[in-house]
């Protein structure tokens, strides 16, 4: 072999190692998550195929929500209105599917995610317009984009297109492979993993990083976080999507999405000071989180401690690493 | 008016610049009684001391709550546990009623469960430096998920809401004034002195506004934090018993929807979230705007979803308008 | 021989920038010709870096023009600067922690080859652009920011204090590099504080004063003395001698307040002792990053010492937090005011503070007396404090008096003063300079670092001079002349040659007839 292909390989090999390093907490989570589900077939032998499926269909809404957050977050910001825009978006779309045909609602869920992108600017536009605080300002448009999904339908109902429901349940391919999770990871992938290579991802993960250095390097400070806000908005109309096709309807009061959204970007190796982080962690974590509960059943204990275990998992992750910190700063 | 010169205009706006500045109550107070105004003109003769004792009862629970958030809110924190903690206390002692200590004994044991999770939370926030939105979260799950546990437990032995609860929450003495402003006014007095004339209120302010200067002048703030957090979650506790008087029902996620409407008040009253900035005075003119429009609103005859869109809108334009006024020029 | 307004590569004049009450430039003006390395000189807080950031757009000026090549600009961003050919490398590396350093690149939108060129030249060659930015140290991060910088070949480059973090081979590679910048057709503003590296690279120096340009220096053997007296300015002849011979005060049985003994703190400080009496102000004189940073922060207690003892009036001392450090009578007065400072809290709460820090003195303030001892406070040090509602609308001086006042009120024992005089007007120096004596002649102890040489002699019985973590010499008041200083200071005998020889010396080694690979293989790859 030639010392260029040995030095070829030698940059290969490094580029693998700093991803891998770069991402220790995603790919530690999964291996967590690996033990968790081996751990989940050996309490209960009869975990299979369609409980894989519906752990699927179960997470879908909160991942959506997680990679919103997780948008937010990076760039420095966080959303408390994204549960309010899931109920939103997703009484649009069970309102305007009902009754209606499947072609119509491919119409329908264009219109929902751009209704989602806009909404998402709004907030954006607002944050860098009075300087408000971000969450102040989600706050307040938290409970406006909820106050709007009430007058689109003031009681849960609608329809959702066949199609849309079909998507979210059944396997692909491998029977061990929810539908719901492809259509997770294509949809991210297609839309985050573009935007996170270029300018304006880098510009995201910039602002949230260090806002002075950022601005000094160049970087649109205020455009970027508009578009930020613009892309947890998407995101979340995706979560709303799901909501509706996981259940076939619109329900116009918000769930306990935002501040679960929240709890999963930390768990999921975003650091709440911005800039650290990706959205994949968000979704492991909320995986790991839906199945902690599962086992819980499993284990015949009472299923609000899972409620217990997510509250003490989410402190006892954030006081470890910061507990690292103040470690790493006395040295 | 456009006669008046350019220059004496804006002498004017600064005026209003600084009296929101540093008297954000004034304008406050005066934004409170043009709702009031408003609300006689579309019902002629709905303001009376009924009306009065019916706000006031609706806005003691929220303002107590919003001080919670005011109090967290001035060292740059902020406690979501509140909703959590107030939930539990109605709801423990309403399950306790029948026990050897009756409502005494159910009342203490929400204090304490209530206490023990301020301490909890004043040790992450104070001692592990965790992010306070992360913590009180986090110790929001814990509280809601050993509340259920509890409510299953407690099922066999029956909950009802002690009727003393009951009179605290909806009864009045001298026909119109609401018992919980027994509750309530020392309460406040207690706060508005506590962060004018002690030490502690000053300390409150001072890790706010800069933490580094606050050590560098001898204050530890994890001590300022733990007592912070411990009596935040007992004031939750209270507006969780009145709460559960005032609505007559005790479940563990009653408290639920006026969290968010908790921290507005805080917001609308002036108090900064970043810190260091703002006082319970303005919060519970807060607490009052809010109940107020809540009423107007249903005068007017706008559904729920209205509301509280101009909820949103509300605080977006009030937190505008501070940040305005408080930006260095 | 005139130079008209085209000629230049740069020229700002009457630039003037105000935060609130603090000004940062009145009247700052700059002309740079093309191919020249112009330095810009100035004390700490004369506006240096605010005037850098107002010419490349991270600051917008109050007032003021800014031409490019003879035509006027307005610069509004760093980004719009970038593309007008104005680009600095700032203090603070705008190098984002993370990301790595090929993303950094990517979003400077930076040409790649020209970058390692550069960072091969500038002796980085061999770093791994995959690397997060976080993970390198501060010398790495400003050298890839310099060669960030010169790959996209700008107009006029600036550095702040480029080689103030940097180890010495790395600096003279900067300085090297900067050199040779020399009769091009593009230009570089220096800033440093070091004369040596003005002496060895630059054509001519403008000196900033108080926010002020006081003068431009054409940069030749002997242009050092003129640097100087521009940048100090006439503060001195006009200041009284405060300072008397009061080392006479402590009689040699006396025990010292303050006993350092051995300090030391990783590779900053190294085995550091002195004592300080009551009665002295004895200074502290360093050169940027010498040590003295790490010596303050552990006598306040924000830092715990390596190793070595404190005694506090002759009994050994601990402190674990700031709070046992004032309890043991030492307090603290920073130069960053917005450190100390509760910037939206009124003057009163501010001076009171120190008063309620302690879990015992949580409960009710007692107003009439907290009036009186800030009242007091107050008159002492003649704060104006008509805006007292909210300190940050002060002006700096009457800030930096607040933050001393905070002390003064509860009674002082021994004070630690970190550059207390850092960027505010002559007369409130002045004023500070008094106050400082008076309290030593009260029987407080004063420990005093300052930037200033010439405050050593006008407040101070005795100075220590420290070089690299060291305290090299202990200088009477009456010897305290700056020459005397500086030389100190840079670690020279007091008999060797000043400035001038130092600078030459790194000019030889610049130098550009030697072959590149030489210079490359320094000492250190020899040793």
């Amino acid at each position: 072999m030639t010392a260029a292909a040995i030095a070829s390989r030698q940059r290969t090999l490094d580029s693998v190692v700093a991803t891998a390093r770069r991402n220790t907490w995603t790919i530690g989570l999964l291996g967590f998550l690996a033990l968790l589900l081996a751990f989940t077939k050996l309490i209960q032998p009869s975990y299979g195929v369609a409980a894989v499926q519906g752990l699927g269909i179960g997470v879908l809404p909160l991942a959506f929500a997680a990679v919103a957050q997780g948008v937010a977050v990076i760039g420095g910001g966080i959303d408390l209105s994204i549960g309010s825009m899931m109920a939103l978006t997703s009484v649009v779309t069970a309102t305007a599917m009902q009754g209606q045909g499947e072609e119509f609602g491919v119409a329908v869920v264009v219109a929902v995610l751009l209704l989602g992108l806009a909404l998402g600017a709004v907030n954006g536009a607002l944050i860098v317009i009075t300087r408000v605080p971000d969450i102040v300002v989600t706050l307040a448009m938290s409970f406006v984009w909820a106050g709007v999904a009430l007058l689109v339908r003031a009681a849960p109902g609608g329809g959702a297109s066949h199609w849309l429901m079909g998507l979210a349940t059944g396997s692909f391919a491998n029977e061990w492979v929810p539908k719901a999770a492809v259509v997770l990871v294509v949809t991210v992938a297609i839309i985050w993993i573009p935007i996170r290579g270029s300018r304006l991802g880098l510009s995201i993960y910039a602002i949230g990083s260090n806002r002075p250095a950022a601005f000094r390097s160049g970087v649109a400070v205020g455009r970027t976080r508009f578009l930020a806000y613009a892309l947890t908005g998407l995101f979340a109309a995706f979560a709303g999507l799901s909501l509706t096709a996981s259940t076939g309807i619109g329900t116009p009061v918000p769930g306990p999405y935002t501040l679960e959204s929240v709890a999963a970007v930390v768990l999921g190796g975003v650091s709440l000071a911005g800039g650290r982080g990706g959205v994949f962690g968000p979704i492991v974590a909320v995986v790991v989180l839906q199945l902690i509960a599962t086992d819980m059943t499993f284990l015949n204990m009472d299923s609000n401690l899972a409620l217990v275990a997510q509250g003490v998992i989410l402190i006892g992750v954030v006081m470890f690493g910061s507990l690292i910190q103040l470690r790493r700063a006395r040295a | 008016m456009s006669a008046t010169p350019p220059a004496n205009r804006w002498l004017r706006v600064d005026a209003w610049r600084g009296l929101l500045r540093d008297r954000p109550i004034i304008p406050l107070v005066g934004l409170l009684v043009l709702l009031v105004v408003v609300i006689e003109l579309a019902d002629p003769g709905i303001v009376n001391p009924e009306w009065a004792s019916v706000i006031l009862r609706a806005s003691v629970p929220l303002a107590i709550l919003a001080g919670c958030q005011t109090l967290t809110m001035l060292t740059g924190g902020i406690d979501l546990s509140v909703a959590a903690v107030a939930s539990m206390a109605g709801f423990v002692t309403a399950t306790l009623v029948n026990s050897p200590g009756g409502v005494i004994e159910g009342i203490a044991v929400a204090l304490v469960a209530a206490a023990l999770a301020g301490l909890l939370n004043g040790i992450g926030v104070g001692v592990f430096r965790v992010h306070p939105l992360i913590m009180t979260l986090g110790m929001s799950f814990v509280v809601l998920g050993l509340a259920n546990v509890w409510q299953l437990q407690m099922v066999q032995t029956g909950a009802g809401v002690p009727s003393s609860l009951r009179t605290l929450g909806t009864g009045t003495f001298l026909d119109v004034l609401p018992y919980s402003l027994v509750v309530f006014v020392p309460l406040m007095l207690l706060i508005l002195l506590g962060l004018r004339r002690t030490g502690f209120g000053r300390l409150l302010y001072a890790i706010g506004d800069n933490p580094v200067a606050a050590r560098l002048s001898g204050a530890r703030a994890w001590q300022v934090l733990i007592a912070l957090y411990v009596i935040s979650a007992l004031m939750a506790a209270i507006a969780g018993l009145l709460i559960t008087g005032l609505t007559n029902t005790a479940s563990v996620s009653l408290v639920d929807t006026s969290l968010l409407p908790a921290v507005a008040a805080a917001v609308i009253g002036g108090t900064s979230i970043l810190g260091g900035r703002g006082g319970f005075g303005g919060t519970i003119v807060g607490a009052l705007i809010l109940t107020v429009l809540t009423a107007l609103l249903t005068v007017l005859g706008l559904p729920e979803p209205t509301r509280q869109v101009l909820f949103g809108a509300i605080i977006v334009v009030v937190a505008a308008a501070y940040t305005r006024v408080t930006a260095e020029s | 021989m005139t130079i008209t307004a085209t000629d230049l590569m740069l020229e700002a004049t009457g630039v003037s920038k105000t935060y609130g009450a603090v000004v940062a430039l009145r009247s700052a003006s700059l002309a740079v010709r093309p191919g020249e390395v112009h330095a810009l000189m100035g004390a700490n807080g004369a506006g240096k870096s605010t005037l850098v950031k107002i010419l490349t757009g991270a600051v917008r000026p109050d007032g003021g023009r800014i031409a490019v090549r003879g035509r006027e600009r307005t610069v509004h961003s760093p980004a719009e600067a970038r593309r007008g050919g104005l680009v600095s490398v700032y203090q603070e590396p705008s190098i984002i922690p993370d990301l790595d350093i090929r993303a950094n690149l990517r979003l400077t939108d930076t040409p790649l080859e020209p970058f390692r060129h550069w960072l091969a030249e500038l002796g980085l060659g061999d770093l791994d652009l995959s690397s997060m930015a976080r993970r390198l140290p501060l010398a790495s991060l400003r050298i890839i920011d310099l060669a960030r910088a010169l790959a996209i070949e700008p107009d006029v480059l600036m550095l702040d204090e480029m080689t103030a973090a940097l180890p010495a081979n790395l600096t003279e590679r900067v300085l090297e590099v900067v050199g040779s910048r020399r009769g091009g057709e593009r230009s570089v503003v220096f800033i440093s504080h070091r004369l040596s590296e003005i002496a060895s690279v630059c054509d001519r120096a403008t000196v900033l004063r108080e926010g002020e340009t006081v003068g431009v220096v054409d940069v030749t053997a002997g242009s050092d003395e003129r640097i100087v007296e521009l940048m100090l300015g006439q503060i001195i002849h006009e200041m009284p001698a405060v300072a008397e011979a009061t080392a006479g005060h402590r009689g040699t049985g006396a025990t010292p307040r303050l006993a350092v003994r051995g300090i030391s703190s990783g590779t900053k400080l190294r085995d550091v002792s002195f004592d300080l009496y009551p009665g002295e102000v004895l200074g502290v004189v360093a050169l940027e990053g010498q040590g003295q940073d790490e010596l303050f922060d552990i006598l306040a207690g924000s830092e715990r010492p390596g190793s070595g003892e404190l005694l506090v009036d002759g009994s050994a001392a601990s402190f674990r937090h700031p709070a046992d450090a004032i309890r043991a009578g030492l307090v603290y007065v920073a130069a960053d005011r917005a450190e100390a400072l509760l910037m939206q809290r009124s003057v009163r709460e501010n001076i009171a503070l120190p008063f309620t820090a302690r879990i015992g003195r949580w409960g009710l303030i007692d107003l009439g007396a907290e009036r009186q001892k800030v009242d007091q406070a107050v008159t002492k040090l003649q704060i104006d404090a008509r805006a007292g509602s909210e300190v940050r609308r002060l002006s700096g001086g009457n800030q930096q008096k607040v933050t001393i006042a905070r002390w003064v009120a509860g009674g002082v024992r021994t004070m630690l003063c970190f550059d207390p005089t850092r960027g505010i007007d002559i007369r409130t120096k002045q004023q500070i300079y008094l106050l400082l004596r008076d309290l030593a002649e009260a029987g407080a102890a004063v420990l005093l670092y300052t930037s200033e040489l010439k405050e050593v002699q006008l407040v101070c019985d005795r100075a220590i001079v420290i070089f690299g973590g060291r305290v090299v010499a202990e200088v009477g008041a009456v010897d305290a002349d700056e020459a005397t200083l500086l030389r100190a200071a840079y670690h020279l005998r007091s008999d060797a040659p000043m400035p001038e020889q130092v600078a030459a010396a790194v000019v030889d080694a610049a130098s550009v007839d030697r072959p590149p690979s030489e210079v490359a293989g320094g000492p250190e790859a020899r040793g």
